[in-house]
This record gives structure tokens, C-alpha cells and sequence, in this order.
């Protein structure tokens, strides 16, 4: 049965009114006019003193009688055979309980340096340690690739050779598999759209008044978040097992494990009370999450397997690179008429360098073909990476488009608002940024200012999906105490879930939210969303929500009987029951609680469609970012100084913890433009940098100021209308650094990171 | 610099930890390790009046954390976060490298924030510990902590226990830090979410009081 709702929608200054079908269970959705106590506020964080007083217990802390410590023996070989193990003498050691090879059948074929080869398990982490050094094996090498211009050198050495399956996780948008080839060490061209014959295109683009093509590289980038990868896992005697993981989501390492070891999903627990940061990275149990279960399976020990900060640079995951080759025709007015994008990238041993979102869903064009195409080489596997393939994207496209309204002599700006004139989302955004951020006080002629120090303003686009699943399933509970808890397995990988589950109840219930408990972070709660494709509010609070009006139904309907009136004559201010025509007569939420038949009342509700079938919903998530920044063209060090980012993310939920993660974004952002790289070793194929000094992220002294402006867009399409934040804000930043950089000194630099010697040689060669 | 507060980052003799623990796990028949700083640090402490020497396999020495004495048994080349993370399992003090690049492990020696995985625990030995465990009183948030989840200055929170040491070094050696110095001495805590310019807000309030 359904309802009928007239809701609020749009941005604040334009809402209008429309009248939606809701079902009956469910309540009004929160719309432009709803005025809440604490959605939309800024809330603290309800785990704030666990985190800040050392309490919060991470995967990397549990501590269990009698764990015993695993870790991994890597090769240090990228491509190779193994065909023999020794692993007596590792276990003959004092101390060891377990030796396993990482591939159960020899031979162990190697295609990248840092690939596991076995694992111990020893009561301490240093015999373990010294057991590693006992394994000898036997094996051959063989040639191997490092880049993707030497790996689609005809007869280059092959990475695989048999056909490589896509592998995806929860952190990676669909792709459609069917077409793909493999041929060499290339995987595809993947072609959009897919009838497109690619002469008949490039005739189009040839007839273009202005046509602007240049090849745009980007590096290898990996996560490095502060906990490595790792779990505890307790196999019980019982053949239950208990796992704590530092993840994304807790249900895929729960049905990796139980698909692997063929038991069943009920009886395999995944618990995740904190974590420390994922990126992307951390979706199922990984080879660490097998390894470390089959040990304590063989030893009827628990074990801990975290992996090391080298493992973790090598071996799970990093953003592919990219080399895009980009070409842009248009009006001489400036309208774009074709985009065209040849993308090749190499996730090592893995898949997912396509780059192409963001040139299919920015602007405006009226034809548009691309191809992408993986190409391996020995080196480690890629994984999601906070909006896979966009900031790799964004950088090639933004750059493109900035160049080409340098090209017609059009502000950049302004070129970008005249080809996304169908977006008013974006056209309020580009307002709202370039008045905040001062952006008619640029320097009009690029590197036209006199001195060593030249300062430049950039600006770029982002944009990404909203993206959530169905069938999750929250549970409030009030007892007859009024204790209220919001029950769901979701982990909180540091967005703050948690506090914003807290903060709907209690907008639901009246309450406040520390009044309300939250359980989360265990696959025992009930089937919660993966934070990954920025879903992890868009899946997770309409279910909550609901779940939360449903017990208050109940406690309605206790109140109605309590007063001795009818339902429809409760009202409710803050948490009191009152009657309708005698608000004298009114209980509070304890004294309505109390009465609870029985324990409690639990209440259950799932996470549907959005209420489809109305007029289209937006489904991008739109942004746009500037900077300003500086150059030292005497050193070639660019500093960030500033920047503005404004983002749309449906209805904010928590202002306070979303301008934390919209920071964290533009943060990473400028950490991938200027400073990051994995570098391997040409002759061994080695990462020469696995750590955390060589491999620089940016710190303290590298963070510019930034403000951030977040647009409320309701669209009430469910009863919460969250969407996510997570990935689009470190989509645009390293394109706008770029093209602040070119503002500065008047040179392009198509390749990142941006570092002091591509600097100084891009001035080099433009003087000559 | 005064006597009774030495700089534990001026640490005579050998402190690279991987050396020392390389050191230790291959020395076989040599039955005693030499630390100059340890040995008069328990001999300031009382506790080594026989031989100059800690044995290899370790010793039972005080450590003093967070205002508390613990007797523990440590061996020579244990770091001090093995030894608070292992032994005293005081998890709070996080390892993100194990090479002192990421600040996760700060604890403050005598208020000098150092990291604890470049630290041997026998140097500790005598000195005032002081980690993220002991930064509250009994019933109180310290300032610092309270601005930190005021501002919402943590995502994950894995970097949080480190970059709190190193605030509170900031603020008890400077009443009055500007970003400059903030920004100076918060450079060796890494985090990976990018909440610095609230972990910047945060000391800045904790300051002012």
C-alpha cells in the first residue's frame, strides 16, 4: 500500500514542490523544508573519545590468548617459476606452529616482486620472522615488463598467459565484460559507444573548427592507509570462525572465507570495531585473510596476519596508471562538438585503468568515442582506489578543456559553463566557487607575471554517481527502560556511519544522539553496505530511518493506549507522547517504555528502490574545485596555497564529519599531483620505495588552506536523500593544480606527479 | 639543555632499531649487550648495581608510563611500542611503518615527543613515559582531546594517539603556537584521511585554553 507525500525539492534558493508515492511503512521523506534538530548539523563524532583516548580497539590490536603471529615470504623476483618449496626447516624452528605455501599445487608462477610464496605462523612475530629466512625453494626467472610501453612492445615478455577474468570489488563501478579481448599483454580496447566505427568518428573530429589533442600520464598510486591490510582469525574447534578485519566490508571477507573453505555463511563472523582507513583497497578477505584462516585452521590457534608496510605497498592494491592520449573538437564559439580519449594503463598484474568517466559524463558534446584498454605488466595488483579511474581521467580531461579555452581565447570558466548548460547543479556550483574563491582576480595572461615566484588560479570539474544497493537491513531496538540502539553490520572506515545512524534515530525518536547505541562493524548485526562507490549513507540511512519511524509507531500506539485515545490524536514534541486535545495529558518517551510488553520492541525495516516512477532523479554527483597556487620557477617547487571546493552530495547528513572527508579528499588529491609515485626498479623490477619516507605523501606542512561549500540538493527519493562524498572530492584536485600551475608560469604539465624537475625542465624547454 | 630532562633523540651509541635488532637475533655465544645510555639509566634507577651489562635475553626493569610504575621483563633490542603495544598492552600507541616515517607510534619521554619504534624500551628506563592511555585524567578529557573531537579532528583514527602526543608537546612547550609551528612539529605525523587543518584547529583552541 502506499501513501501520497508533497515534498520540497531542488536547491534551497529554487525549491519546488512535487507530490510522490511513498509506501505506507515508511515516513515522509526529509525534503528542502524540513527543519531537523540534527541532520544536516554538525554533530561530534559518537566514537570520538575511543579514538582520541587510545580505547578503540583496530584488527591490528586484538589480542587473543595464544595468537600466533603469520607473516608472509615474498619474492624478490618479478616474473619467474617456482617448482620446488623447502619448508622443513622453517618448521623444525622453535617456536613455528605452521608453514603453508601461498598456492596449494607447484609450480608458483611469479609476476611481480613482492608476490607471497608462504606463509608461518609462530608465537612471536620475530620467530616468525626468523622461519621466513629458512625457506629455500627452487626457481627459474624470466623476463619481465615494467611499463606499459615496453609490455606492448611486439614480443614483449608475457605477464599472463592465459586470459585474465576482471576482477571487481564492491569499490569498483560495474563494467560490462562481455566484448573484452586480450591480446599480448592488452586487454581490450574497450570501445564507447560501443557501435561507433572509429574512422567515421575521427572524419567528425577532423571538420571541428578548433581541435585541441595532447597525451596526458599519470603514475602509479597506492593507498598507504595508516593500518595496513590484515585480519586476526580464530578458527574454532567447532569449525566456527571468527574473523576481525581491517575492511570495507565486512560481508565480503565473510563470504569470501565461507566460499572458499565451503562452510556455511551463519557460521563465519566478521567483526570490524574500527579500522583504519581503506581507500578502496580493502573489499574481501585477500590472500592474507585465506593465509591467516588456513593457519589457524591447521594450528587450532588464533591467528594474526597484518601485513607489513612493504606488503602493503606491493602487494594490495594501487591506483593504475595512465597514458591518455586526448582530443577535444569545437565551435570557434566555444561549443564542444567531439571527445575522443585513447587510454592505456597497467594495474600491474591486475585490471581497472580505465579512465573514461569522466569525459563521458561531464559535458556536453555531440559525439564522443574512447578506448581503453589494461595492460599488464610484473608489478603489483591494482585495486579500487577512491573513485577508480577519475582523478587519472580528470587530469587528462580537465587539462584538455582548459587548454582548449586557452585555444579560443575563453575564459576557462566560462567554457566550462557554456558546455554544461543542462546541469544547473553545476551552473550554481561554478557561481558559488568562483565568488568564494576570487576567481575574476586571476592573472589573465598565463605566466605573465614578472619574477622568480609566479602564482597561478586553476580550476576543474569532477563528477561521480549516485551509487547504493538494496537489501540492507537495519534493526532499532527500545526496551522497557526507553534505551534506544540502531543495530546493522556496516564498519565505519572513518567517514563517521556510526554517528550518522545515531543522529537519524534520534531526529526519528526526539532523543539526542548520544542517547542512542550503536552496534555496528559485525556481520552478526544484519547485512549492511560496503563503503565503497561513496554507497555506504546512500545504502545504509533510508533503511535506518525507517526502521527508526516504525518503532516509533509502536511507541505511538503504546502512547495512544497508555492516554486512552486514539492514535491519530498523539502528538509528539521532542520525545513526549501527548494527547492532541489535552496536551496536558502527555508521557515521556521513558514513561511510554516502560509499558513495553515484554523486553523490548525491535523493529526491522530494509533498504528499498528509491520511490522511482516519478520524474528522474539526478544520479551525478557533481563538483568543481579551484586552486591557487605557487611556483618557484628558480627550484620548480609548487606550493598549494588555497583551495575551494564545492560539492553536491544530496542531503547532507553530518556537515561536520563531510567537510572531514571533503578535507581528506582534496588532501589526497594534492598528495597524488605533486608527490606521489611508485617507482620500480628498471634493472630488478623492485619498488624502490615501500615505504613512508621514499614513498611521500603529503603532511602537515603541505596542506593549503581549503574551503569547502556544500550544497543541500534534496531530492527526496528516499526517506533520507543521503548520497555520498567519499570519492568525488579527490577527483579534481590534481587537474586544477595542473592548470593553476600552467596559469602561473605558462607551461603545461601533462604529467604527474608534478615535481620540481618536470618543472624546471618544462621551463627549460619552453625558453629555448 | 638541563640534566634531569635529556633529549631522548641525543641518545649516545647505536639507535637504529633494525641494526640493534639485527644485532641481537644473529650475536650467538655473546651474552651481553652494551647500551651506554640503558645501563645508567638502570643504574640510576637502582636496578643494575652488578655488571655494566643488560643480558641479551633481557631483564626485569621499571618502566614508568603514565604516572604508573610497571615491572617488566625487556630485552635489549625491544622497542619501546613492542614493549607498550606487547607487553603492558597499551594499544592506543599505533605502528605504521616500523621506521619511524609516520609518527603513528609519538609517545612523549620526559614531554619530548619521540617515536616509539625507533626507541629502544631499556632507554626508556628512568624517565617518564607518557601515551595516549595517559593523556586523560581519571574522570577528565584533557583539553586536547576534547578539541579534537570538537573539531572533528580525526577520520579513521589511527593517526589520532600519535598526532595527539605530538599536539601535546606543541602545547606544553609553546603557550602560544602559531600554524608555522604547528604545522613544524606536526610534520612527522603522517595521516592518510588528510584531517590536518582540523588536527591544526584543534591545537590552536587546546592553546588558548
Amino acid at each position: 500500500m502506499n501513501k501520497k507525500e508533497k515534498v520540497s525539492v531542488g536547491l534551497p534558493d529554487n525549491l519546488r514542490e512535487i507530490i510522490i508515492e511513498i509506501p505506507e511503512d515508511e515516513p515522509k521523506p526529509w525534503d528542502g523544508k524540513s527543519e531537523l534538530n540534527y541532520i544536516g548539523k554538525r554533530v561530534k563524532r559518537i566514537d570520538g573519545i575511543d579514538k582520541t583516548t587510545g580505547k578503540a580497539k583496530y584488527t591490528f590490536d586484538v589480542k587473543i590468548p595464544g595468537m600466533l603471529y603469520a607473516k608472509f615470504l615474498r619474492s624478490d623476483f618479478p616474473a619467474g617459476t617456482i617448482s620446488e618449496i623447502d619448508l622443513s626447516k622453517a618448521q623444525k624452528l622453535k617456536g613455528v606452529y605452521s608453514v603453508l605455501p601461498a598456492q596449494d599445487d607447484l609450480p608458483l608462477i611469479i609476476r611481480y616482486a613482492g608476490q607471497e610464496i608462504a606463509a608461518v605462523a609462530a608465537e612471536t612475530a620475530e620467530i616468525a620472522e626468523t622461519a621466513l629466512q629458512q625457506i629455500t625453494f627452487k626457481h627459474t626467472t624470466s623476463d619481465f615488463v615494467l611499463s606499459v610501453e615496453d609490455a606492448i612492445r611486439e614480443n614483449a615478455p608475457l605477464v599472463y598467459q592465459t586470459t585474465v577474468k576482471e576482477k571487481t570489488t564492491e569499490g569498483d563501478l560495474d563494467s560490462s565484460e562481455s566484448s573484452v579481448v586480450q591480446e599480448g599483454n592488452i586487454r581490450g580496447p574497450k570501445i564507447f559507444p560501443e557501435d561507433e566505427n572509429a574512422e567515421k568518428f575521427d572524419d567528425y573530429l577532423r571538420n571541428c573548427e578548433v581541435i585541441h589533442t595532447a597525451e596526458y600520464r599519470t603514475q602509479v598510486q597506492t593507498h598507504s592507509a595508516m593500518e595496513t591490510h590484515g585480519v586476526v582469525v580464530e578458527w574454532g574447534s567447532d569449525d566456527k570462525v571468527k574473523v576481525w578485519a581491517s575492511t570495507q566490508g565486512t560481508f565480503s571477507v565473510r563470504n569470501d572465507i565461507a566460499d572458499y573453505f565451503k562452510l556455511k555463511y551463519n557460521d563465519v563472523r566478521v567483526i570490524t570495531e574500527f579500522m583504519g582507513g581503506g581507500f578502496g583497497a580493502k573489499f574481501g578477505a585477500g590472500l592474507y585473510g585465506i593465509m591467516a584462516a588456513k593457519l589457524s585452521r591447521a594450528t587450532g590457534k588464533p591467528v594474526r596476519l597484518m601485513l607489513d608496510r612493504k606488503g602493503e605497498h606491493l602487494s594490495v592494491g594501487n591506483r593504475p596508471d595512465s597514458l591518455q592520449k586526448l582530443s577535444i573538437g569545437a565551435t570557434k564559439e566555444g561549443k564542444i562538438k567531439a571527445l575522443k580519449l585513447i587510454s592505456l594503463g597497467t594495474g600491474g598484474v591486475g585490471t581497472g585503468a580505465g579512465t573514461s568517466g569522466p569525459i563521458k559524463n561531464i559535458y556536453d558534446y555531440e559525439k564522443i568515442y574512447v578506448e581503453e584498454s589494461d595492460v599488464f605488466i610484473n608489478a603489483g595488483p591494482a585495486a579500487a582506489f577512491r573513485a577508480p579511474g577519475h582523478p587519472q581521467g580528470a587530469f587528462a580531461l580537465e587539462q584538455a578543456i582548459d587548454e582548449m579555452a586557452h585555444k579560443l581565447g575563453i575564459d576557462p570558466l566560462e567554457f566550462r559553463r557554456i558546455n554544461t548548460t543542462g546541469n544547473y547543479i553545476r551552473q550554481a556550483q561554478y557561481v558559488l566557487g568562483a565568488e568564494k574563491f576570487g576567481w575574476d582576480k586571476r592573472n589573465q595572461v598565463p605566466g605573465s607575471i614578472k619574477g622568480p615566484i609566479k602564482r597561478g588560479f586553476g580550476v576543474a570539474n569532477s563528477v561521480w554517481y549516485y551509487i547504493y544497493n538494496k537489501g540492507f537491513v537495519a534493526t532499532v531496538t527500545i526496551n522497557r527502560r526507553g534505551e534506544v540502539q540502531v543495530i546493522n553490520g556496516v564498519q565505519d572506515i572513518g567517514g563517521g556511519i556510526g554517528t550518522v545512524l545515531a543522529m537519524i534515530v534520534a531526529e526519528e525518536l526526539g532523543l539526542e544522539p548520544d542517547q542512542i547505541t550503536v552496534k555496528i562493524g559485525d556481520t552478526d548485526n544484519g547485512f549492511g553496505p560496503a563503503s565503497g562507490g561513496s554507497q555506504t549513507t546512500a545504502g545504509i540511512t533510508p533503511a535506518v530511518r525507517n526502521a527508526a519511524y516504525k518503532a516509533k509507531i509502536r511507541m505511538i500506539e503504546l502512547a495512544a493506549s497508555i492516554l486512552g485515545i486514539t492514535t491519530d490524536k498523539v502528538t509528539m514534541e521532542g520525545s513526549r507522547f501527548s494527547d492532541g486535545d489535552d496536551i496536558s495529558k502527555s508521557l515521556s518517551f521513558q514513561q511510554v517504555a516502560a509499558k513495553i510488553p515484554g523486553d523490548e520492541i525491535r523493529v526491522t525495516a530494509e533498504r528499498r528502490s528509491d520511490n522511482l516512477g516519478r520524474e528522474e532523479i539526478k544520479t551525478t554527483i557533481d563538483g568543481v574545485q579551484f586552486a591557487d597556487v605557487t611556483v618557484d620557477t628558480g627550484t620548480g617547487v609548487v606550493k598549494v596555497n588555497r583551495i575551494v571546493a564545492v560539492h553536491d552530495c544530496g542531503r547532507p547528513m553530518d556537515r561536520l564529519t563531510l567537510e572531514s572527508q571533503i578535507n581528506g579528499g582534496i588532501i589526497q588529491g594534492i598528495s597524488y599531483a605533486l608527490y606521489e609515485n611508485r617507482i620500480l626498479d628498471r634493472n630488478t623490477g623492485i619498488m624502490v620505495n615501500p615505504n613512508l619516507e621514499m614513498y611521500k605523501i603529503a603532511g602537515a606542512r603541505d596542506v593549503p588552506q581549503i574551503e569547502t561549500i556544500i550544497m543541500d540538493f534534496n531530492q527526496a527519493m528516499n526517506s533520507t536523500g543521503a548520497m555520498g562524498i567519499g570519492e568525488p572530492a579527490t577527483i579534481p584536485t590534481s587537474a586544477a593544480i595542473a592548470n593553476a600551475v600552467f596559469n602561473a608560469i605558462g607551461v603545461r604539465l601533462r604529467s604527474l606527479p608534478i615535481t620540481p624537475d618536470k618543472i624546471l625542465a618544462a621551463l627549460e624547454e619552453q625558453s629555448k | 639543555m638541563k640534566k634531569d630532562k635529556p633529549d631522548p633523540n641525543s641518545v649516545k651509541g647505536i639507535s637504529r632499531r633494525n641494526f640493534l635488532k639485527g644485532f641481537g637475533i644473529t650475536t650467538v655465544g655473546a651474552a651481553v649487550f652494551e647500551s651506554g645510555q640503558a645501563t645508567k639509566n638502570l643504574k640510576a634507577a637502582g636496578l643494575l648495581n652488578v655488571s655494566d651489562s643488560i643480558p641479551i635475553e633481557g631483564a626485569k626493569m621499571i618502566l614508568y608510563v603514565n604516572s604508573k610504575e610497571y615491572s617488566v621483563h625487556i630485552k635489549p633490542k625491544e622497542t619501546l611500542a613492542e614493549v607498550l603495544r606487547e607487553k603492558l598492552e597499551l594499544t592506543g600507541t599505533k605502528t605504521g611503518c616500523e621506521r619511524g616515517s609516520c609518527g603513528a607510534c609519538t609517545v612523549l619521554i620526559d614531554d619530548n615527543p619521540v617515536n616509539s619504534c625507533m626507541f629502544l624500551a631499556v632507554d626508556a628506563v628512568g624517565k617518564q613515559i607518557t601515551t595516549i592511555e595517559g593523556v586523560a585524567s581519571d574522570e577528565n578529557l584533557h583539553i586536547l582531546q576534547n578539541e579534537f573531537i570538537e573539531n572533528d579532528a580525526l577520520q579513521c583514527g589511527f593517526c589520532t594517539p600519535g598526532m595527539i602526543m605530538s599536539s601535546l608537546a606543541i602545547i606544553k612547550k609553546n603557550p602560544a603556537p602559531d600554524d608555522e609551528y604547528i604545522r613544524k612539529n606536526l610534520s612527522g605525523n603522517l595521516c592518510r584521511c588528510g584531517t590536518y587543518p582540523k588536527v591544526f584547529q584543534a591545537v590552536i583552541k587546546a592553546a588558548k585554553g
